[in-house]
């Protein structure tokens, strides 16, 4: 069972989840769209740091592994129902074989061969997808549904419109508003789909961090060698955490297309894995909570950074005078809209550079920093004055 | 045969970019001991010297011609480049060969950005573990590419070769085949040329002056040489600095073949990671015959013939190739042993 530490940490985790709806609002990220991406985002970032928090093993190919859910899910919605549970299945047994796969082959080398294996592997499925498999993966167009699939499962469709994906017919899309002291609240079946899985695999990943197998895994990051010499074979636990966390990233997959029934080869590209791990050093790799923040901070800065504008930064410098506002909106236009990205590039470089521990890390820094001060001032209080 | 010819030259050109870039990421690899994820953006950063270098070149002199109107009824704008305008024809020359003209320009100005990035940003990096390298290189790699983009726009920049090299050569006679049986863009030949210049000349250069000596000594054993008095921090910034010259002018020279676009270095990146892994971590030969090797399995397997047997093999032949390298012969095909095992 969980120690109280952890029973607090779950239950406010869960608290919060749950009330994100409520709690992101006045920050204008409470609409179903984007907290349905923390929440899935959220559970990739989770199962990712299981792999290379705790093992230290770089992985570039995760998107792969998104990738292959994804498309699983969308030949369930295609073949048997609209239901989004035999999907979610169907990804997480497909992401999990190919991860055991591919695990098998690049787990027998470490530290950079490994990053490498993983993305070329990676950068072959993507080619793959695009080529050979177009039946499977339909190419460049994505795989989508339509009205002739077959549905076996599913009645007869004859509203002439494309049925929309659903839990035991709860729709995935619906969306009960209300306003709360004059704000505009949505609660989404999907967001509440998603952030109940979240909450499974949050759990789940605090049982491994605790377990004798997270604590194995931990041993392989501190020193690989030492454990050989004791005799323990350690392939199988890493393999055990690399086909664990290629599930996760599945099932992140299915829950991207369950929210929206189409899948593309470009979530496979490997700058795709590259902003997976961006994500994970951002909120502190190895750390619980960390892996989570980060997405959820890289998503929100996403959507806000990519709707600012030059008629929004003009308004911003408004008070400054003319020429002054024309310098600052020029040297901030690249920052944001479209060029979100180098935002990223450049916040993810300083990070890499002065918090290698990513936000965690630097939380537990102005913790403790505070906890001097205080300590320092009741010092000074007791030493008694000449 | 003359279809396996055919394949043959283009195995040697694409072969040529790879193994320029390949080389370039060894002697930062085999110096420094830092895997470089922007390197692929310095490449990007060579062509797009290329694209700025034509740029200044055309700059031009609008004058109004008053006598003549264009469809919309406005004087027409007649178009003067100053290089034209003050030097006659030698101006039409410098812009028919400004890709040539950009090596120059290339050269100076990637060996800084190298150093710049080696002293300001890398340096700090040498005792960190091979995941924070990987990981602050590859955001500096975003950052570059968004810059460009961010300048030069997301759309492909067509470059042209110089008239005089613009054709096609109808090679095949040379070698004796049919006439018009295999004909091939001198532009092609010229970068493969090129490569092999650049390539000797940086073996050269490590091989036969006393500067490419102590670097050699410093790769093997840093502490010793630096043990000896030796500079050998100052000595590794200017290889870093000639890897980047390297790099760079591979992809000015590349612009005539594939327009420059922003993330043209993300694109090559991969590929070079696994030309360097192949031929082994650290080995310069190894690296240029890996990537001559790929390039030339990859414009095989590319063929119809082949393609009809096992489909969209053209796609994933290097990374087959490369699994299979890594996973029978861990070292590559010339790396030393106990290179980067931790």
């Amino acid at each position: 069972m969980l120690k109280l530490n952890d029973k607090i940490l779950m239950l406010v985790f869960t608290i919060f989840v749950l009330t994100g709806p409520i709690i992101l609002a006045p920050f204008g990220a409470g609409y179903p769209d984007l907290l349905q991406r923390f929440a899935i985002f959220g559970i990739l970032a989770v199962g990712y740091n299981i792999l290379f928090g705790l093992t230290g093993y770089l992985s570039f190919g995760h998107a792969a592994f998104l990738g292959v859910g994804s498309y699983s899910t969308v030949w369930m919605f295609k073949l048997l129902t609209m239901n989004i549970i035999p999907g979610m299945i169907l990804a997480i047994i497909m992401s999990g074989l190919f991860a055991l796969l591919i695990g098998f082959i690049t787990l027998r080398r470490s530290g950079i061969y490994f990053s490498i294996l993983t993305l070329a592997f990676a950068q072959m499925s993507y080619s793959l997808a695009y080529s050979v498999l177009t039946p499977i993966t339909n190419g460049e167009t994505g795989l989508q549904i339509r009205l002739a699939d077959a549905r076996i499962l599913d009645p007869k469709n004859e509203s002439g419109s494309l049925p929309s994906t659903n839990l035991f017919g709860l729709e995935m899309n619906d969306t009960f508003r209300t306003t709360l002291f004059g704000m505009d609240l949505q609660f989404n079946v999907g967001f509440y789909v998603c952030a109940v899985i979240l909450i499974a695999a949050f759990y789940l990943s605090i049982r491994i961090f605790r377990s004798p197998f997270g604590l194995m895994l931990r041993a392989v990051k501190t020193n690989q060698n030492r454990l050989m010499y004791t005799g323990i074979n350690t392939k199988p636990y890493t393999l055990a955490a690399f086909v664990i966390s290629g599930m996760y990233a599945g099932l992140a997959g299915a829950l991207l297309a369950s929210m929206d029934p189409l899948a593309g080869a470009e979530r496979m590209q490997w700058t795709e894995s590259g902003s997976i791990v961006l994500m994970v050093i951002l909120g502190g790799a190895g750390t619980l909570l960390g892996p989570v923040l980060g997405a959820g901070v890289i998503k929100y800065f996403e959507a806000i950074f990519s709707r600012i504008n030059d008629n929004v930064l003009h308004e911003w410098f408004d008070i400054l005078p003319g020429f002054l506002e024309t310098f600052m909106v020029w040297i901030i236009h690249p920052f944001v809209g479209k060029g979100w990205s180098l935002t990223l590039g450049a916040v993810f470089m300083i990070i890499v550079i002065f918090l290698p521990g990513g936000l965690m890390e630097g939380a537990n820094r102005i913790g403790k920093r505070l906890a001097k001060l205080k300590r320092g001032s009741a010092d000074d209080a007791k030493t008694p004055a000449e | 045969m003359d279809a396996i010819f055919l394949q043959v030259l283009n195995g040697l050109d694409k072969g040529s970019a790879y193994a320029l870039i390949a080389l370039g990421l060894t002697l930062i690899f085999g110096t420094l001991g830092v895997v470089n994820f922007a390197h692929g953006a310095l490449f990007m950063l060579g062509a797009f010297c290329a694209v700025v270098m034509r740029k200044i070149l055309t700059l031009s002199k609008i004058t109004l011609d008053p006598e003549k109107t264009n469809f919309l009824g406005k004087p027409l704008e007649i178009k003067t480049t100053y290089v034209e305008l003050w030097w006659g024809d030698v101006g039409t020359w410098m812009i028919d060969y400004s890709v040539l003209l950009s090596i120059g320009f290339a050269i100076p100005v990637m060996a800084l950005i190298g150093i710049i990035m080696e002293r300001g940003l890398i340096k700090h990096f040498y005792h960190r573990p091979h995941a924070d390298q990987i990981l602050m290189t590859f955001g500096l790699a975003i950052v570059l590419q968004e810059i460009v983009k961010a300048f030069f726009g997301a759309n492909p920049i067509p470059q042209s070769a110089p008239d005089a090299m613009g054709g096609a050569m109808d090679i095949g006679v040379l070698f004796g085949f049919a006439e018009y049986a295999v004909i091939y863009p001198y532009w092609r030949l010229i970068y493969f040329v090129f490569a092999a210049v650049v390539i000797g000349a940086v073996f050269a250069f490590l091989r036969f002056t006393t500067f490419g000596m102590v670097v050699r000594a410093g790769m093997a054993d840093r502490e010793t040489v630096g043990l000896l008095g030796i500079d050998i921090d100052r000595r590794f910034t200017i290889m870093f600095g000639i890897a980047a010259a390297v790099t760079g002018v591979a992809g000015v020279m590349y612009t005539p073949i594939l327009p420059p676009n922003y993330h043209m270095g993300m694109d090559f990146l991969v590929l070079c990671f696994v030309v360097v892994v192949v031929g082994g971590m650290g080995s310069l030969p190894g690296a240029v015959l890996a990537g001559f090797m790929l390039g030339m399995l990859e414009s095989f397997a590319s063929m119809n013939e082949v393609k009809a047997i096992i489909p969209g093999i053209d796609q994933i032949i290097i990374y087959l190739v490369a699994m299979i390298v890594l996973l029978v012969r861990p070292r590559g095909l010339m790396g030393k042993a106990g290179m980067m095992e931790d």
